[in-house]
């Protein structure tokens, strides 16, 4: 378990418990009441430090290296029915940008999402999570075959941004995107965006046109990273911690700018502390729009689809 | 004193002597070469030794577009709004309002319909001077109303772009703006109307992944910045210089991104040359 600096006191508290759970095994004495008391205190720490955390704390959490990642998701989802496809038919796979076909209840679907590694070699192999065009191009392949057969598609967005290197650039990731873009506003299918980690930018966007986009309660969604924000306006990181807060971020901003459709809780302590959880509450709220978005015409929905990204932004007249 | 004058000039007499005044002469930051400003313009704003392409706004290019420089500009009064109450070194508001009265305009796009070659088309045009041209709702929002427009009126769309990105003052609604010009863009195509993306220096960041690259054609002004990262960020990625011409416009349209590099004199003859091929089977000229 890693644990980020503001969820020490759980840590210290976690500690404990797992010596006295040490000492009870080993001496046999009866240590029940103590090691309840200390469950009991983990439960009120966490509950007191996850009610107020700061948007760069929530940014922090997005990037928990104990969160699940995309594939973590699809399994949990599927239980397993899942048939992982691969490439652009031109280029090559991009291992950052993952998708298939799996069945989440009732439903076939077309998964897709950024993929994140969960190791040092593995964060290398999937390019921390920063898909080139090829990734969406394979994104956009598969949400084309999804609509030829009439399959929703289900995307996970978790990425720190499109990657941002010079092959990327010759073989055109700002019209990769845009392409996306274009194209996902006309799938006659339904679509479900669901942030599940980092949702930086055109990369996030990219795989993020839906019917109905959520985002996790511990996730972040915005134009830049804070970091780079900083960077930009203060000309250094320093100031990420405010640059977080006014980029107006978390889920729960996103929900009050009216740019996206809902939150989805978390369990207690963050979905790194029980994954399970984490899948469950997701499963949950995709059964609970997808057979709404099924009832509708491909018309309306594309409709609906349009209208609610034009409406997104504020301005004087 | 010694800077006084005690005597007259070699040549001329002081008093006939002219100040030459700041503006009357441009020198071209690609050969310096100088020329008079006059000159400059007459050239629509190109180098003519060297051909560099100086970076010019929408009163220009509406001026060089719509036959004798005659349109009717659409939503000219849309003005930003604070939504994330955002501010860094100074306020946003306070900013919008300095680059409105450093400027002249009330955003970072024009919009505006009117006739080019006798035929009525609706151009859009971003304002690098504008907040490094950056899009945030209003931009947007333009481009939007813009299209509508074309859609009601069913006239071609042209979109001259120019800009750094998506604007960060105003975070996510600036992201949301790419999806939003997109689904519009994405209407009128399903309308079968034609959309001409014009990129010029610079063309990065969210308008390139957006409604830049989306053209039915698209097409550049020669040696333009054409990303969507930054070269810098490039370079910092890959740790090793860049190679010569990286992210230009003559690069691109070697990798497959663009139709063609037009030269900016040629720029209203091609556009209408364009939209002459695009109007159908039967040529009506």
């Amino acid at each position: 378990m890693n644990y980020l600096d503001f969820e020490e006191p759980i840590q210290k508290l976690e500690s404990e418990l797992a010596n006295l759970r040490e000492t009870a095994a080993s001496t046999g004495t009866d240590l029940i009441p103590a090691i309840t008391e200390i469950e009991e205190r983990i439960k009120e720490k966490t509950h007191e430090i996850f009610k107020s955390l700061s948007p760069w704390q929530r940014v922090q959490l997005s990037r928990h290296p104990d969160r699940p990642y995309t594939l973590a998701y699809i399994e949990a989802l599927t239980g397993g029915d899942f048939q992982e496809l691969h490439g652009d038919r031109n280029v090559k796979d991009d291992k950052a940008m993952i998708g298939g076909l799996g069945k989440i209840d009732a439903y076939n679907c077309m998964i897709i999402g950024q993929q994140k590694g969960i190791n040092t070699k593995m964060r290398q192999y999937r390019n921390f999570g920063m898909a080139n065009p090829e990734g969406y191009r394979k994104a956009l392949r598969l949400m084309k075959m999804a609509e030829k057969f009439g399959l929703p598609i289900i995307c996970l967005i978790d990425t720190p941004g499109a990657f941002p290197g010079l092959e990327a650039e010759e073989r055109g990731q700002g019209e990769a995107i845009a392409r996306n873009l274009i194209e996902m506003f006309q799938l006659t299918v339904p679509i479900i965006c669901i942030v599940i980690g980092e949702g930086a930018s055109g990369g996030a966007l990219g795989i993020g046109i839906g019917d109905r986009v959520l985002m996790l309660e511990n996730t972040w969604y915005s134009v830049i990273s804070p970091e780079s924000c900083s960077s930009i306006l203060w000309r250094t990181w320093d100031n990420k911690e405010q640059a977080a807060k006014a980029l107006k971020l978390t889920a729960e901003d996103m929900l009050g700018l009216k740019l996206i459709d809902g939150i989805i809780p978390e369990p207690l302590g963050g979905a790194h502390r029980n994954h399970q959880g984490a899948f469950d509450q997701v499963k949950k709220s995709i059964l609970t729009h997808l057979p709404k978005l099924l009832k509708l015409s491909p018309e309306k929905r594309i409709k609906e689809r349009i209208h609610k990204f034009e409406s997104m932004g504020v301005f004087n007249e | 004193m010694w800077f006084k004058r005690t005597k007259e000039g070699i040549l001329t007499s002081t008093a006939d002597k002219k100040e030459t005044p700041e503006g009357l002469w441009y020198k071209c930051p690609s050969c310096k070469g100088i020329v008079p400003t006059e000159d400059h313009a007459k050239s629509l704003w190109v180098c003519p030794s060297c051909d560099f392409h100086e970076r010019i706004g929408s009163d220009e290019y509406f001026s060089l577009l719509f036959d004798e420089g005659k349109f009717k500009e659409l939503n000219a009064n849309l003005t930003s709004a604070d939504p994330l109450e955002f501010s860094d070194s100074k306020p946003y508001p306070a900013r919008i309002k300095a680059a409105i009265a450093t400027t002249g305009l009330n955003d970072a796009i024009k919009t505006g319909h009117g006739k080019m070659e006798g035929k009525e088309v609706v151009i859009a045009c971003m304002d690098f001077k504008f907040i490094g041209g950056s899009m945030g709702t209003v931009v947007g929002e333009k481009i939007s109303r813009a299209i509508d427009y074309s859609i009601k009126n069913k006239r071609p769309f042209i979109l001259i772009s120019k800009s750094g990105g998506a604007r960060m003052m105003e975070g996510a609604l600036s992201l949301m703006q790419m999806a939003k010009t997109s689904a519009k863009l994405s209407l009128l195509s399903k309308a079968g109307l034609p959309y001409i993306s014009v990129l010029t220096d610079p063309t990065t960041g969210g308008v390139t992944a957006s409604f830049a690259m989306l053209g039915d054609l698209n097409i550049a002004e020669p040696n333009a910045l054409i990303g969507f990262a930054g070269p810098r960020v490039v370079k910092e990625t890959i740790k090793a210089e860049l190679p010569e011409g990286f992210q230009r416009s003559e690069f691109l349209l070697e990798k497959g991104f663009l139709d063609q590099v037009v030269h900016r004199s040629q720029l209203k003859g091609r556009l209408s040359a364009f939209l002459r091929y695009l109007s159908g089977p039967v040529s009506k000229n």
